[in-house]
Formats: structure tokens, sequence, C-alpha cells
């Protein structure tokens, strides 16, 4: 059969990185395919690819669709030609209704005037088509998800699509609304229309694709025909995640103590949507010296629980008790947790750990001030020597601690959040994606200072979503999924697909 | 993780002058501005009796910049400046007086001046507090807040006044804009009296201005951190001394030093210590920088904001006091406009819209670019009209020089 997608020896590379590289996938009309791959993999990157959002000229490879090679320089050529994205993040706008929103862009109008009811009418057909039982003029904002997610396939729909792609299409959306989008899209498949599906949500997918493609460091690794053979989940994790642990970590000496750091019955709400439960009776504690990680997937609630217990910088409605060295301690506020000895190094150095137009040194005293300081004035000359030591004893590669953070690598950036929280010198450390988009060396160079800090007898927490990381540097490996903990293990007994097989047997129950 | 050179900063010319072209800038301006008006107003500008009239008239007005400077860089703005101001002055006529708005309903009693301008700068700070409050902890954008502040003390300066001028204020008050430090000398120049003690109060700042630059350039030296090279140093400090000196100079022709001089220099300096070396003033730079991060490192932004209007409340009723014993009344259209030379003043002086960025002294510079210019122009016959269009396109051309710079890397 002829296919309707061919992506041939598709490569992309960003200055320093090579995200895909000689990708190949095709797609059969009338077919659901799944894309499966690790977070970071290059699925997300392959789909700018097919969409537009990376044009013509910035890829070498070629597109063809419905047999003619297609050169997409923007997002509306791919649209116009019936292929749809639908991303994780929805694109709607909230205050506008369900018609003006299928209508954006390409409004039902004469002369620049909106004829409102044939809009109407016309996403009343479209409703109908997609199983969403709503009036057309409801705003977006009193929709849940799941509904939301319908009404951008029904947005879909009106652009005439012939290959929809979903990006994690149901991870927030509960069961129910799960399956009604999987019925949707085996009936697409009937009226002939093709869908790219990713998700790392292997059950679904064993229920409904007919192709499976796993991408793997930027690569296609295999491509599985659900109906030539039964394919397994296991079968699939492997072809994931399957590489070998290299030595890409340094070795510790490991003399754990007592639990210096204990997390019991910890619950916590989303900030706006008050019903909604991100954290759920999570207990956790670490030990004197004891590196611990925390897997999961995106947006399975590692960041939420770290934040929550920082000072509850996250969320509402948070109860639960921290106890440190066995005595239990207020966290209500950021200058109280840091007060009882916590550091949270955030995984968005930019947005959230950094005064960017500052200089190096500035950033470094930031969280200790009063360090630095007689009866609020600051000492400059100590504060220089602060800033140099730890410019020095992490490796911070700058011209001087006069240097703006904003022109320093990512590496350094992040030794400088590092050097900020050592500063305060803090009995317990989270650490949130603590190597996010730092090259290999300079990973190296965090985890000495992970190991560092662990042999100095203080406890940290590392969260991460690379599966290896947390394999290499852990003593011990939480499990999170859905605001849970789904598993725990210690490293040496754990492996990636245990990691993966906690996750997925928790979306099975 | 060992080759970290330690490189020691060499003092390169082109490249500090280059880094530092903002700052260098402005001064150029001001003295640009300065000698641009001496020209044209056939000397009148530097002669005694203006350079006295220039800083008496614009000493409300950089007060105030100096609060607003906080405020911007800590990525607010306050609209209601003006009419604090204008209201604080006019609840200040109210006391000292013994005026009721409204004599038949209830008297106000008389207050001395010194209990009256304490009551007002404490009033003041209540007012700011009131709206950093709403700023700080209901998230309320500032602009909505003070927007309201001016429209609501704009209206009670009216109530408060009765819609008519009250004065006139206690001798003893007006000296704060009208007095002079008395001369202990008794000196002529030229046969014209000439104020000696103006002169050796200029000349001893100057000294130890120098002396404190001195001492921290030895001590940059010492650590290897003197980025500054030698030559721009003196030629720095060379200025300074001129400019200081030959401003008491000119001061000591006339009257000497006026009492609100005093007051503005002894505020300036206290906020540039602030601003530069206590940890109050690193929070709101750190807070106007990235608030989100100085918030997760432990920085009570609220609190930090909070204060921060509390203090500009302070200023403005200071500035308020200022000019309403400067007029020697109180009238219903004082304050009017103050806030936009305030705001302009900060802007002009490199102060950045987006926050974490400003200096005082910026501030300070700003505010007498447009005080030089308003005075200039008027000395030079510029109707009104035309000056708005002139200070309008200034203020422009300074952000716009800011922005493309910035751009440019």
């Amino acid at each position: 059969m002829q296919p309707i997608l061919e992506m041939r020896g598709i490569t992309k590379t960003f200055p320093g990185v090579k995200a895909l590289s000689d990708v190949t996938l095709d797609v059969r009309p009338a077919e659901i395919h799944a894309v499966v791959g690790e977070n970071g993999a290059g699925k997300s990157t392959l789909m700018k690819v097919l969409s537009g959002v990376y044009p013509h000229g910035t890829y070498s490879g070629e597109i063809h669709f419905e047999g003619v090679e297609r050169k997409f320089g923007k997002i509306s050529d791919s649209e116009e030609s019936g292929i749809i994205i639908i991303h994780q993040e929805l694109a709607l706008v909230p205050l506008l209704s369900i018609a003006e929103n299928i209508f954006l862009g390409h409004e039902t109008s004469k002369y620049g005037v909106i004829n409102r009811f044939e809009a109407i009418s016309r996403t009343k057909d479209l409703l109908k088509k997609v199983g969403l039982n709503e009036h057309p003029n409801t705003l977006i904002t009193n929709l849940g998800t799941g509904k939301q997610q319908l009404v951008e396939i029904a947005k879909a729909l009106n652009k005439k699509v012939k290959l929809l792609i979903l990006d994690e299409p149901t991870s927030s959306l509960n069961e129910t609304d799960s399956n009604a989008l999987l019925d949707l899209l085996m009936g697409f498949r009937e009226e002939g229309i093709s869908s790219i599906m990713i998700s790392h949500k292997l059950n679904e997918i064993s229920k409904v694709a007919d192709r499976i493609t796993v991408i793997r460091d930027g690569m296609t690794v295999d491509t599985l025909d659900c109906h030539a053979e039964k394919i397994s989940e296991d079968r699939i994790i492997k072809a994931m995640v399957g590489r070998e642990l290299t030595d890409r970590f340094p070795p510790r000496k490991a003399t754990i103590g007592e639990p210096i750091f204990e997390v019991k019955n910890w619950s916590c709400y989303h900030p706006l949507h008050a019903e909604r439960q991100m954290i759920k009776n999570v207990d956790l504690h670490v030990r004197k010296g004891e590196v611990v990680g925390i897997a999961g997937l995106m947006g399975s609630g590692r960041t939420e629980l770290a934040m929550s217990i920082f000072g509850r910088a996250y969320g509402q409605k948070i109860s639960g008790e921290i106890l440190i060295n066995g005595k239990a301690v207020d966290v209500s506020t950021i200058p109280k947790a840091m007060a009882a000895g916590i550091a949270y190094a955030t995984e968005d150095r930019k947005t959230y750990g950094l005064v960017l137009i500052d200089h190096i040194k500035h950033n470094i005293t930031l969280a200790n001030l009063d360090g630095v300081a007689n009866v609020s004035v600051v000492d400059d000359l100590v504060e220089l020597a602060i800033a140099n030591k730890y410019r020095r004893d992490l490796g911070i590669r700058c011209s001087s601690v006069f240097q703006t953070t904003v022109n320093l690598s990512g590496g350094n950036q992040q030794k400088v959040v590092l050097s900020k929280w050592l500063f305060t010198a803090p009995e317990v450390l989270i650490l949130d994606e603590p190597t996010r988009g730092i090259d290999v060396g300079a990973k190296y160079e965090i985890y000495g200072i992970i190991n560092q800090l662990a042999e100095a007898g203080k406890a940290v927490i590392v969260i991460s979503s690379e599966m290896q990381e947390l394999l290499g540097i852990s003593d011990r490996i939480y499990v999170m999924n859905e605001g849970k903990f789904v598993g725990e293990m210690p490293a040496k007994e754990a492996s990636q697909e245990k990691i993966m097989r906690a996750i997925m047997k928790s979306w099975d129950k | 993780m060992t080759d970290i050179s330690t490189p020691q900063v060499k003092p390169d010319f082109m490249r500090f002058v280059k880094a530092n072209i903002r700052d260098y800038a402005l001064l150029l301006s001001l003295l640009a501005i300065m000698v641009f008006f001496q020209f044209n107003t056939n000397g009148t500008l530097f002669k005694p009796v203006n350079m006295t009239n220039l800083l008496l008239q614009n000493s409300y007005i950089v007060v105030m910049a100096l609060g607003m400077l906080l405020v911007i860089v800590a990525g607010h703005i306050d609209l209601s400046v003006g009419s604090v101001s204008g209201f604080i002055g006019a609840v200040a006529a109210v006391l000292m007086t013994g005026t009721s708005p409204n004599p038949d309903l209830f008297t106000i009693p008389k207050f001395d001046f010194v209990t009256a301008s304490i009551l007002c700068l404490a009033l003041g700070g209540a007012i700011g507090a009131v709206q950093g409050y709403f700023v700080a902890y209901y998230k309320i954008p500032a602009f909505i807040v003070t927007l309201a502040g001016m429209l609501i003390f704009k209206g009670l300066a009216l109530s408060v006044l009765g819609g008519a001028s009250v004065g006139p204020l206690p001798k003893t008050f007006q000296l704060l804009s009208t007095g002079f430090l008395a001369d202990i000398f008794d000196v002529q120049l030229m046969g014209a009296p000439f104020n000696l003690l103006a002169l050796l109060i200029g000349t001893v700042i100057t000294t130890l201005l120098i002396y404190f630059n001195f001492k921290d350039r030895r001590s940059q030296l010492q650590h290897g951190l003197a980025e500054e090279p030698e030559a721009i140093f003196y030629g720095r400090n060379i200025l300074v001394a001129v400019a200081l000196i030959g401003f008491s100079f000119i001061m000591a022709q006339y009257k000497g030093l006026p009492n609100v001089l005093i007051v503005m220099f002894a505020l300036i300096a206290l906020f540039v210590f602030i601003t530069t070396r206590t940890t109050f003033g690193r929070r709101i730079y750190a807070m106007g920088g990235n608030e989100k991060a100085a918030k997760l490192s432990g920085v009570n932004t609220e609190r930090l904001t909070f204060w921060i209007f509390t203090i500009m409340g302070a200023l403005a009723a200071l500035g308020g006091l200022i000019f309403a014993a400067r007029l020697n009344v109180a009238t219903p259209k004082a304050g009017a406009g103050f806030e936009l030379e305030v705001i302009a003043a900060c802007f002009i002086g490199g102060a950045a819209v987006t926050g974490g960025v400003g200096k005082i002294i910026g501030a300070v510079i700003g505010a007498f670019i447009i005080g030089v210019m308003n005075n200039g122009m008027s000395i030079m016959g510029i109707g009104i009209d035309w000056q708005f269009v002139i200070k309008g396109a200034v203020l422009m051309f300074a952000v716009f020089l800011d922005v493309y710079y910035k751009n440019k890397g």
C-alpha cells in the first residue's frame, strides 16, 4: 500500500546538538501510527519538522505527503495540505467560545464582518462528529481538559484534516475521557483519516495502534507492526531504553546514616483548580549522606512536590509533615524553609534561578545576603571572597565574578545556582533537573558536586527525567506518576525497564 | 576543572568606556545642555541668583525622584506622587494655619510647624504604605493602584483646602525652602559680600568625596579589581572637583547654600548608600531583575514592595512640604504634573521600564537635565507649548538610545 506520509533521512541539528539523525517514518492511509521514545528522544522535534515549525531548509531529508514531495515553510503550509498537529499544551483562547476558537484565523466572514450563524451551525456539525455535547457559544474556560481536547480535534476536522498528529493526547485526561478519545481516533480510521499519536502510555498504544515507530537518541530504532505479531509492552520498553550504561558517573564512597529528612503524608492541590489534587499522600525520606532520585515522566508531579515542600512555592491546601533530624519543622514560607535547612535548585534556571541581568557575585550571595553583611550593610570584600571561593570550588568558567550571568553557558549557570544554594549551608538539597540542557562534560562535574555534598553528610534529592542519570548517581529511587509514588527501589536493583514498568503498571490500575 | 585562570583584569580604555557609555553619555549630556543654555541665555544660566533659583525649583523633583527610582527599579511605577505631594502640602497648610475647610462643622487647632511637618511626613508614609499594601499583597498592578491614588488625593487636596488657597505659612517653616545657611564669616569679594562658609563646605565635601574615591580605588587595586582606566579615574575626579567647587563658588556669590540643598544632598547620599551598599538595596535590584528568582531565593518580595512604596509616600510628602514652603501657600493646583517630571527624570537617568536597572545618581542627573531645560527655555522665552514638545522629545530620545544600544549588545 502506498504510504500517505513518508519522511526519509530526516536530520536536524541545533547548535552543538544533533536532535535527529537520519530518521525515517512512514504512515499508511487509514492507520493509527504510534511514535514512542523517552523524554528528549526527538519525537517532538520530528513532529515540528513535519508540521513546518522548523521550515524546509533548516533540516535535511525529504518529506513526501500523498506521493508529492513537500517543502513546508511555515505551519499554515502543512495545514493547507491536511496535516494538523495538536500540541500537548492546548492552543485555545480561554475566553472565546468554542465556535470562535474553531474558526479562529479563518472566520466565516464577508468583508471582515463575521457571519456568526454560519459559524455556529458548522460548529454544531463538527461537535457532533467528535461527540461533544456542548453549545458552540460555551466559553473554552468552562470546559474540562478532555472536552478542550475534543474542541481541538473539531478544529482540526474543520481544516479538512488528512493526517492528525496528537502529542501526548491523553496525558491530562482521566480514564473515561481517554477512552472516548481513543474511540474517536478509531472512528477516524474507519473514515480513512490517519493519525500519528505520540504517547508514553503503552497500554493505550497496544489498544489502538496499527504500527509503532520507536525513536531513541534522535534515531529510528525500530518499526513494529502490531498486526503481524503480538507486541508485548516489554518489547517496546526494551527498544525505547535499550542502552548500556557507560562510565559516565564519578564514583562515590557512600556512608549512609540515619534519616535526616522525612516527608510524611504530603498532599497538595493545583494553585488555580482547587479540586485538582496534584500530590497525593506522598511519603519520602532521605538518610544522611544519601542521594535519592525521583523518577517519572513529565507532568508526573515531581517539580510540584519539590516546590510545595520548599516554602509552599507551589499549590494550595498543602497538608503533611516535614521532619528534619527527627524534628517537625515549619516550611510554610520560603524563608522559613531555608532557615530549616532546605534548598531547592529549580529546573528552570533562567526563569526561576538567576537574575540574568546581574553578575555572578550578586547571584551567588542573593539567597544569603546576611551572610556577607554587617547589620544590613554588604561588605564588598567578604562578598567578593565568597564568590571567588565558589568559583574556584565548583569550577565556574568566567572572565571574573563580575560577568553577567546571561552570558554564561548552561553548565556554568547551573554552577552559579548551586553556589547560591551551597552558600546557604543547607542540610537538604533538592535538585530539580540539575543537568538539563548541559553538555556531557559539565554533567560529569555536576555529578561530582552532588557526590561531594553527599559525602559531606547532606541529604540530596535529585529529580531527573533522564533515567540513566538517576541510576548512575542515586542510592535509592522513588518512581512517581500522577502525583503518587508508585515505586521505590535501591538503585542497585533498579533498571530503566523496572522504572518504566512501575509507571505503566500504575496506569493500568 | 583545574584550568580556571584568574586573568588579571587589565584596565582597557576603550572596553571600559564602551561598558559604561550610558553613564558618561548622561553626564556629558547634562554638561552639553548647560553649556548650550549658558550661550543662548547670554550667560544668565550660571549667574549665582539663577543657579540658586534653579536648585530651589528642582529640589522637590529630585527628592521624589530618589523614591521613584526605587519604585522603578523594583519593576513598578507610582503615578500618585504629584497628587500626594499636593495633598500633603494642603494638609500642612491647614495644620499650620489652623484653617478648617468647613469652619461651621469643625475647627482645626493650630500646630507648630515641626509637629505639623512630622505629622505630614508620617501621613505621606501611611499613604504610600496603603498603596504598597495593595500592590504587594493583592498583586494589583501599581499602575492601577497609583492611578486611583492620583485621583483620590487630587480630590482630597481640593476638599482639605475648601477649593481655595491657604496661607501664608509660618516664617520658620518657609525657611525650609527660602532660607540659607547663615554665613559665620564676613568676607567681601570684589566689593560684593561673599559667603565663605558655602565655599568651605563645598571644598570639604569635595575633599571627602575624593578621599573616599581614592580609598576605594586603592582597595580595588589591592584585589586586582580596578577596571576603570587610570586616565578616566583621574579625569572623573578632577571633573567632579571642579564642578562641585565651582558650584559652591557660584553659590557663595549670592546668598550661600540653601537649606533645602543640604536636605537634598543628605538624602542623595543616603539613597546612594542604600542602593549600593545595603542588603535592602540589593534585594530591590534582584527583585526588579527577576522577581520569581528573588522570591525562590528567600527574598520577601511582598514586604520589600510594601516598604518601597512607603518610602516613596514619605518622600512625596517631603516634596509637598518643600513646594508649599517655597510658594508660602498651599494651592489646589500644587503638585499637578510632578509625577510626570519625576518619572521622566528616572527614565532619562537610565532606569529601565522592565525593572532591575537604574542608579540614584542617574535619576538626579536626569532631574537636573529636565530642570536646566525648564529654566533655560524659560529664560530664552520659549513658550510653554514648545517646552512640552522639546521635553517629550528629549525623554523619547534618551530611552530610544537606551533600547537601541541594549539591542545592539
